[in-house]
């Protein structure tokens, strides 16, 4: 049994070793298949890292809905800080920071552009504000209505508005690249079997010979067949690999001017290149797609050569 | 060994390739299929190796009737007998252990086994040593016993050659014939397809003929001529 099961394992090992060293043979034909496949796959995870970086660097506020309740300019801070202590103890409020005239003016002056200008206003024009951010069983367009309205009916206050439309658009938006995403991983993805399934069909034509001695001598189909699998695996598993390597490098292009145009909106936000699980995601998906690629064409090819003495 | 009862093969493009055909070839025995070409001597090879299957009639090889195989049963049955063909059917590309090897890899026979074996084959038709030339550097006649090196490298019980001396001068064709007259004294069943009719009465060994896909009768056995006239 033991041996049974060693030998069926060297016949895959050498099965394995002897698509390897065929590819390695033909570097360059090897190399340009490979570039075509790394692209199909760099695509997709070159949108997955947008999508990604692109919600965290917008980070809590895109899945945060607000609420601002601007107070009337002749409010008290005091008065403001009491009426916020009472709507803490209100249900569906997660937390609200006052934030005070003097502080919105020196975040404005620091963050603006406008610092200079601001200088020359002999006082604040800008009134004390609460951020309310309602509790996550809270966020129905119900609940926030309600909210909307219980902060609008206190006398001292201005203006409530909710931040609910723009983080609703740029929620679309990343919904809308995320399908794009997935179509893409499509059509790309049959396009890597397309692709392989023809590398192969071609690397069996040439062997065509072979195959024909082969069966002759008792081989099976899936004797046969083993090897053009393995080509297909080796195949999708390299094409991934070099399509990490084209998305670091791509990361690493862009990773000094992403921080530049970060520190101008005052974040230290940094990309970050893909994880583990996309990583693996992508290797799998290679692996998978180079072997179904390699399975169709090799099933379909190989049955057509039998051995005519 | 092998049986034909009343065999037929028509091929696809009309040809009448076996009409009706009995034979039977008995386990050890040495027989030569003889006839022009065209007289059906390599259809009845490629029944015996399962490359054809019968119109009619049944084939039987080894207690197995080779019409109602499964083609998933195909390469095992393969296994169990060695095919030597007039252009070898060398892979070129490939050295001399690599082709001798094949049949047993395709097997799943061990590494050192296999290393082994195919020295073993090779010492038997005298090239040992040539292990890594590549085919088309070896002479004609080398090639053709390399190709029968693989025949019986897995040690099969059934033999069977098609036109194995066709390209080979008279002397390499009579060192060809003994060296399969040397595996028959071993056990093993050999049917050799030959136009060469006098290398064939040279040996003294039973004789089919074949004639338009009929079998003619036999030499040197009248049992077998009586089963083929039946």
């Amino acid at each position: 049994m033991s041996l049974g099961l060693t030998s069926y394992g060297a016949r895959h090992v050498q099965a394995f070793l002897g698509s390897l060293g065929r590819l390695a043979r033909n570097p360059f034909s090897t190399f340009l298949t490979l570039i075509v496949i790394a692209l199909a796959l760099a695509l997709p995870l070159g949108l997955e890292l947008f999508v990604t970086n692109a919600r965290i660097a917008t980070g809590g506020f895109a899945n945060a809905i607000d609420l601002s309740v601007y107070f009337k300019a002749d409010v008290p801070l005091a008065k403001a800080e009491q009426l916020a202590k009472s709507a803490r103890a209100r249900p569906g409020i997660a937390q609200i920071d006052v934030i005070s005239a003097d502080a919105a003016l020196a975040e404005f002056r620091a963050y603006s552009g406008f610092g200079a200008a601001l200088g020359v206003l002999s006082a604040n024009p800008l009134p004390h504000v609460l951020h309310v951010h309602p509790a996550s069983d809270a966020e129905s367009a119900a609940s926030l209505e309600a909210l909307r309205r219980y902060f609008a009916a206190w006398p001292e206050v201005d203006l409530v508005q909710i931040d609910a439309q723009w983080v609703s658009r740029f929620n679309a938006i990343l919904e809308v690249l995320r399908r794009l995403l997935i179509i893409a991983a499509a059509i790309l993805g049959a396009g890597v079997i397309a692709v392989i399934g023809n590398t192969i069909r071609l690397e069996i034509l040439n062997r065509r010979g072979e195959i024909e001695v082969t069966k002759i001598v008792g081989g099976s189909n899936g004797f046969v067949r083993r090897p053009f699998l393995y080509a297909g695996i080796l195949y999708g598993l390299g094409g991934a690999l070099l399509a990490w390597g084209i998305a670091a490098s791509a990361i690493g292009m862009l990773a000094a001017p992403v921080a530049a145009l970060a520190r101008t909106y005052g974040s230290r936000y940094a990309l970050i290149g893909p994880t583990a699980q996309e990583l693996g995601i992508l290797i799998a998906g290679g692996v998978i797609l180079g072997w179904l690629g390699a399975w169709l064409s090799a099933t379909r090819h190989l049955r057509s050569i039998e051995p005519r003495a | 060994m092998i049986v034909f009862d009343r065999v037929s093969k028509r091929y696809p493009n009309g040809r009448e390739g076996l009409s009706n055909a009995s034979l039977r070839i008995e386990e050890g025995e040495m027989v030569f299929l003889t006839g022009r070409s065209g007289a059906g001597k390599s259809t009845v090879l490629k029944l015996i190796s399962l490359l054809e299957r019968p119109t009619r009639g049944t084939v039987v090889v080894g207690g197995k009737n080779t019409g109602s195989l499964a083609s998933r049963h195909i390469p095992a049955f393969r296994r169990r007998i060695g095919i030597v063909f007039q252009d070898h059917k060398l892979l070129t590309e490939r050295p001399v252990f690599d082709n001798v090897a094949l049949p047993l890899v395709v097997a799943g026979t061990p590494l050192k086994e296999i290393d082994k074996r195919v020295r073993a084959a090779l010492d038997q038709v005298g090239l040992l040593g040539k292990e890594r030339a590549l085919p088309l550097e070896l002479s004609v006649g080398e090639q053709q016993r390399v190709g029968i090196a693989r025949a019986v490298v897995s040690k099969p019980p059934l033999l069977i050659a098609d036109e194995p001396t066709g390209n080979l001068d008279p002397d390499l064709a009579v060192e060809v014939m003994r060296l399969f007259k040397r595996f028959q004294e071993v056990g093993v069943t050999i049917v050799v397809a030959t136009h060469d009719v006098h290398l064939v009465r040279e040996l003294g060994l039973r004789e089919i003929v074949l004639d338009h896909g009929h079998v003619q009768g036999t030499e040197n056995d009248p049992l077998a001529g009586m089963v083929a006239t039946r």
